[in-house]
């Protein structure tokens, strides 16, 4: 494939897939844009985790306890998308902890109280609503395919977030103030999560150009606006902004956009929960280490016996298999049958260290919603795929054999059964 | 108090505690895989919570919901197992209680499923099939940090060895009769499952000696207040609201 090839598909509102040709800008504003967005996925998990243990009901502990281990599970789907582009989920939790990557401001505010973990889903979730419905139909196969699925979770997160708040606005003077405290806390943090606007934003043109991005910055967050609106109103709630009012020559509501200055500080590191996520992503990460290189050392064992069984140079298979987990568990590519009836078809990626714990993951990952009643995984170094540059070579000859389909032959009027 | 209620509140509070514990996990996890395997494994110890406290409180008939005995009870109330109150410790010590539980209830729910109290019997019948897959984990993982590193193996013996104590309560006499079973005789398939696991986790089974008791009495650990104080302060902090 060439770069007028990859163009022709880019202005078809075609997608780019696994292993097409692409310019390296593409490819790296691909990689910087899903690993932002998995970093936010994982990072946003610390503000409502911190909640489960004080959740003030069985019910709402459940949901909260599901919603982030969403969040978790969409960190899965994206760090393998990235990797269909050459990228390492090691190399990418080094950048994020090291500080070289960034993820969204809001996660760096804290979350004082119940009230707080429903306007963070609400309001962060409902933007995240907004911003990724319009990134499912970015042009990248792999990242479009993961969005579908997130969006379909996000939208739960969302609307669990405004249930709670619904209840607490029909609750006692101490809840509904709560909630409204909480929610002039969100606003602009959940404002700010559309980056800066289109007139400061170094990435902006050529995502869209790329289709990347299929929306700027400022489109969204008046779409975000205008829904939240009449939201708050249900809610009995008060928006934090003055100038907030509906402007009937837009069409759209006015307001006063977010501080980008505090923005800026907040993503260079100086909100007021940076340092605290930031070390606690770390922590969890070094405390982990060991038990990440035990699985490696033992399926490194496990390897090697199979070697010797099967009569192979047993010092070969350990290298290999010692190489593949060095540094991070091997990629599996996942298959889900939907339903009986019906042949497996690929899910998505995941990372482990063996066959067993591959299913475990896979089953977690990808059947939690009654997805599947039948899983396969499949070392990645395994798959063999077509080539790309080869797809004239191994598909287009069949474009001129329509008489190999029934269609080809019109029976004649009358004649039935054929 | 019927002894059925007071069987179903050891149940529901076992899970419930243990999915407290379990829930503490959530970002924390030593690998993002094991974030979203913890965090199943903590709503279906959930569930199981709920399923049996809701059908206590209609038994009791005193108009209390899984919220009210959840939140509402002191510490002397709850009938759990010392076992689930344990802290997670290091994630060694983790899959230790997961695992001991894990194949204790998975035996209990399967026989419960068969017990002619049908209510009762629902409930362990779903249980017991999720309890099969927290087996499950918690084996694969003993196994790994077992026959893993020099670090893992000793860690995940000293965690075997930390948990043991603590197990003796699951099998002391103490069942209503409807659930039809005596728990004592749940030790034997229970010592198979875990001498199974423990032997391909290159680890020795520790000896018998010191056994906690009193959980169904209401007699706890240390770190049992601690933890229901964190669970209820909200819930009680605003009485009679809706959540
Ligand atoms: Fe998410
Ligand atoms: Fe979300």
């Amino acid at each position: 494939m060439s770069i007028s090839a990859f163009d022709a598909l880019i202005a078809g509102d075609q997608k780019i897939e696994y292993k097409d040709w692409m310019p390296d800008g593409y490819r790296e504003s691909l990689i910087r844009q899903i690993a932002q967005h998995a970093h936010s996925e994982i990072m946003g998990m610390q503000p409502e985790a911190a909640w489960i243990s004080r959740a003030p009901s069985l019910a709402r502990k459940a949901v909260l306890i599901a919603k982030v281990q969403d969040e978790a599970g969409h960190g899965l789907y994206l760090y393998a998308v990235a990797e269909t582009l050459g990228a390492r989920r090691e190399d990418l939790l080094d950048a994020l902890h090291e500080g070289r990557q960034k993820y969204l401001s809001f996660i760096n505010y804290p979350t004082l109280t119940w009230a707080d973990v429903g306007a963070l889903a609400w309001l962060t979730d409902g933007a995240a609503v907004v911003n990724q419905v319009s990134l499912c139909r970015t042009s990248y196969g792999p990242y479009a395919r993961a969005l579908v699925r997130i969006c379909r979770e996000e939208s739960f997160h969302h609307r669990q977030g405004f249930d709670l708040l619904y209840t607490l606005s029909q609750g006692t003077p101490a809840q509904r103030r709560s909630l409204q405290e909480a929610v002039e806390r969100w606003w602009q943090p959940a404002l700010a999560m559309f980056g800066p606007p289109d007139s400061l934003s170094t990435h902006s043109a050529s995502s869209m150009a790329w289709r990347i991005k299929r929306a700027t910055n400022d489109e969204l967050r008046q779409r975000f606006v205008d829904l939240c609106v009449p939201q708050a109103e249900a809610l009995g709630v008060r928006l934090p902004d003055p100038a907030l009012r509906w402007n009937p020559e837009r069409g759209h509501h006015d307001f006063t956009p977010p501080d980008y200055d505090e923005l800026m500080r907040v993503v260079a590191g100086h909100g007021p929960r940076n340092k605290q996520r930031l070390a606690h992503r770390r922590r969890a990460h070094e405390e982990g280490a060991w038990v990440r290189e035990a699985a490696a050392a033992h399926a490194a064992k496990e390897a090697a016996k199979q070697a010797a069984a099967r009569e192979i140079d047993a010092q070969e298979a350990i290298a290999q298999e010692v190489d593949a987990v060095e540094e991070e568990w091997p990629l599996w590519e996942v298959f889900v049958r939907p339903r009986r009836g019906v042949g497996h078809t690929h899910a998505g990626s995941l990372r482990a260290p063996d066959a067993a714990l591959a299913l475990h993951s896979a089953r977690d990952l990808y059947t939690r919603r009654e997805e599947g009643v039948s899983l396969w995984v499949v070392p990645s170094r395994s798959m063999t795929s077509s080539d790309p540059e080869h797809k004239d070579a191994y598909f287009a000859p069949a474009a001129d054999k329509q008489y190999r389909h029934a269609s080809f032959f019109p029976p004649p009027e009358g004649v039935e059964g054929l | 108090m019927t002894a059925l209620f007071d069987y179903l509140l050891g149940l529901g509070d076992d899970a419930l505690v243990a999915a407290q514990r379990t829930a503490e996990w959530c970002a924390r996890a030593p690998q993002l895989e094991e974030e979203v395997a913890l965090a199943n494994i903590a709503l279906d110890q959930l569930g199981q919570a709920r399923a049996f406290l809701t059908y206590a409180g209609e038994l009791e008939g005193a108009g209390r919901d899984e919220d009210a005995l959840a939140f509402l009870r002191d510490e002397h109330e709850f009938r759990n197992v010392q076992l689930v109150e344990l802290p997670n410790g290091d994630f060694a010590t983790t899959v230790a209680k997961t695992l001991l539980l894990s194949a204790y209830q998975n035996l209990l729910y399967t026989r419960l499923s068969r017990a002619a109290e049908p209510q009762l019997a629902g409930i362990a019948a779903k249980a017991a099939k999720e309890s099969a897959f927290h087996v499950s984990y918690a084996s694969v993982w003993t196994v790994r940090l077992g026959d893993g590193t020099p670090l893992s193996h000793r860690r995940m013996r000293d965690a075997v060895e930390e948990v043991w104590p603590y197990t003796h309560e699951l099998f002391e006499p103490w069942a209503a009769p409807e659930a039809g079973l005596d728990p004592a005789a749940l030790r034997g398939p229970w010592l198979e499952v875990v001498d199974r696991v423990l032997g391909e986790a290159t680890l020795a089974r520790p000896r018998d000696g010191w056994a906690a008791t009193g959980g169904r009495e209401g007699r706890h650990t240390e770190w049992f207040g601690p933890l229901l104080a964190e669970m209820q302060y909200v819930h009680r902090a605003h009485v009679g609201a809706r959540w």
